[in-house]
């Protein structure tokens, strides 16, 4: 694949970034780095100021005090020099709906002056990417939700950015949307020499990042890649179900040394080697058991270690293959 | 400062194994004025764009224009014409028709800009790399542009209310129509940098323009008015584009020298006779200001 990519500089270097709204300190000072090439995902809840970070690195909003360099550049003293070189897929559609897909690419071009003789073939390349080809002389609004949204990639990309930065760019499509969506990120780290940074609430999306970055309250807990995050966990997850589950959670205090917590109104706690410990479990907990899960640690683990609360979303649950479970239920008495 | 900023060239394409979809990497240049002629030019176009899809809007907006001209005017022309001298009240309006005309669609173009805020478009614009004042000059260039466009369907009525198809008239009235179209959308776009919903926009501009319209001068001469009535049309910005369109309109017409005194007397400042081409100063430096204002407050928002 792209072996030049990596080596060189940094594509973001954030140093001590802090955005402050009156009272409310959404980043508290956060540092990191992404490398050239690479995909980066930012995880974490709504409302941990993923959002606010991202606004600050593509020159939305202006940092309260510390600061960041995108593509070797300051996002404050140099705003031109790091917008001409960022591509940005917003949660909301920036689109106009009243002009066909070529005429707000078109459009796009000219804002960010894109060579005359340059538009009309990378035009094509783009929307071809994203299968919008056929369509692009239909006005935006006879376009899907996901069509819009990769309508959006594609003029992102449209000039070449170094640096594509995407704010929940599969929030509210279709699975099938979501993956394809997916599949060009993944297709774009193969064929252009560029850094995508990404935010997420979807912790299988965080899967396919080269690295994550966890953010919970306006700061950065963890950043790793995803399968170091898992392997510090360590541990496998256990939910139980029980009649009692203040009764449990004193049991497994007492007899088993653990600190389990109520997760997702389960008995929630980590062993290693879960399978070996359930046989225990039921001999010595001294509790009626109704039923037991044992996962292997996945990034809700990863983020429950670290932060003490999981990432719950309806969308995300169905799709997580990652899970093995047990289910046993103890005779019903 | 200013490094070169090429996008990186594409490294060797070890391309995909269909080998589709290698994306050539474009080279964006540093920002020039040129480029920013280019930002100027595309958001013109874009407002001439969506006028042209809206068709709906051209004829609404052609809707108050027609009452004033052919329902008020003929309804009030039995009552009127013992004092105008034999001149058509028809004619006599005309000249304020086409400046309503303008004003109203280029309240509407200035009104886009609130309803690109609320539909996400104007982030878009927001974060290009180009100054801000290159897209409020686009934004009001194309809006007065749209809005000119508006007056000159007015102005092919002229026959219909005894004026003459003359080349001068439509030339010198045109411009002058152009250049308030700027003013009006100059003055929107002031607006809509402050105030975020539509609604709340339109009544604001409702609440500004019909009293612009009434106190202009465009339904009455502006001589001998009662002393509160003068002097609020005299600082009426609009009360500058009616009179020189109307001095225009009759220079061109037939009548008597007293029906020319009494219905076109001409804007005074302390009974200096005001100029045309002073008046149309006035609605170009007014202009001018709220396009400036207007720069400011886009410049500083984030």
């Amino acid at each position: 694949m792209n072996a030049t990519a990596a080596v060189t500089t940094a594509a973001v270097t954030v140093d001590h970034l802090v955005k402050r709204y009156d009272e409310v300190e959404a980043v508290r000072g956060i540092e990191f780095e992404v490398r050239s090439g690479e995909i980066f995902g930012f995880l974490g809840p709504n409302g941990a100021g993923k959002s606010t970070t991202i606004n600050m690195l593509c020159t939305l909003v202006r940092p309260t005090a510390g600061s960041a360099r995108v593509a070797g550049h300051d996002v404050v003293g140099e705003r031109d020099e790091v917008r001409r070189n960022i591509g940005l897929v917003f949660q909301d559609t920036t689109l106009d709906g009243y002009l066909t897909a070529e005429q707000n690419l078109r459009l796009h071009a000219e804002l960010y002056g894109v060579p005359r003789e340059a538009v009309g073939p990378r035009m094509q390349q783009v929307m071809e990417m994203v299968g919008l080809w056929e369509r692009r002389s239909s006005l935006v609004n006879t376009f899907s939700g996901g069509m819009k949204r990769r309508l959006e990639i594609a003029r992102g990309l449209l000039h070449s950015p170094r640096v594509l930065f995407l704010d929940e760019p599969t929030v509210g499509l279709d699975p099938q949307t979501r993956s394809s969506i997916w599949s060009y990120i993944r297709e774009l780290k193969s064929s252009e020499d560029i850094t995508i940074f990404l935010t997420t609430h979807y912790m299988d999306e965080a899967e396919y990042c080269d690295r994550i970055a966890i953010m919970d309250q306006g700061k950065i807990i963890v950043l790793d890649t995803p399968e170091a995050l898992k392997a510090s966990v360590g541990k496998d997850r256990i939910q139980i179900q029980t009649d009692d589950d203040a009764a449990a959670l004193a049991a497994l205090a007492e007899r088993f040394g653990i600190e389990a917590t109520l997760a997702e109104g389960m008995v929630t706690f980590g062993v290693a080697e879960g399978e070996h410990f359930v046989p225990r479990l039921f001999a010595e907990l001294g509790q009626p058991i109704r039923s037991v899960n044992v996962s292997r640690p996945s990034l809700d683990d990863v983020f429950m270690s670290y932060t003490g609360t999981t990432i719950r979303d309806a969308e995300s649950g169905a799709a997580d293959q990652r899970r093995k479970t047990a289910r046993m239920m103890r005779g019903g008495r | 400062m200013a490094s070169p900023t090429t996008a990186p060239a594409p490294s060797s394409p070890a391309a995909s194994p269909d080998g589709r979809h290698q994306l050539a990497a474009v080279r964006v240049p540093t920002r020039t004025g040129r480029s920013e002629l280019r930002a100027i030019k595309v958001v013109w176009k874009r407002e001439l764009i969506r006028f042209s899809r809206d068709r709906l809007r051209i004829l609404t907006s052609l809707m108050q224009p027609f009452l004033f001209l052919f329902v008020l005017g003929t309804g009030l022309s039995k009552l009127a014409s013992a004092g105008t001298h034999g001149v058509n009240l028809k004619t006599f309006v005309y000249p304020g028709v086409l400046c309503m005309a303008v004003m109203f669609t280029a309240m509407f173009s200035a009104a886009s800009l609130v309803w690109d805020r609320e539909f996400g478009f104007l982030r878009e614009m927001m974060v290009a790399p180009v100054r801000r004042s290159s897209l409020v000059l686009g934004k009001c260039l194309g809006g007065g542009t749209v809005a000119g466009f508006q007056g000159v369907i007015v102005l092919c009525l002229a026959g219909l209310v005894g004026v003459p198809y003359d080349g001068s008239l439509i030339v010198e009235v045109f411009a002058i129509q152009l250049l308030l179209a700027f003013t009006i959308t100059a003055f929107g776009v002031m607006i809509a940098a402050r105030v975020s919903q539509l609604q709340s926009f339109m009544a604001l501009m409702q609440m500004v323009m019909m009293p612009m319209f009434f106190l202009s001068g465009a339904l009455f001469p502006v001589a001998g008015l009662p002393q509160w009535l003068e002097l609020l049309n005299r600082i009426d910005p609009l009360t500058y584009a009616v009179d020189p369109i109307r001095r225009i309109v009759f220079s061109h017409l037939d009548i008597s020298a007293a029906a020319r005194a009494t219905l076109d007397p001409g804007v005074t400042w302390w009974g200096w006779h005001v100029p045309s081409v002073l008046e149309a100063g006035v609605v170009a430096v007014l202009g001018l200001i709220m396009l400036g204002i207007a720069i400011v407050q886009f410049s500083r928002a984030e």
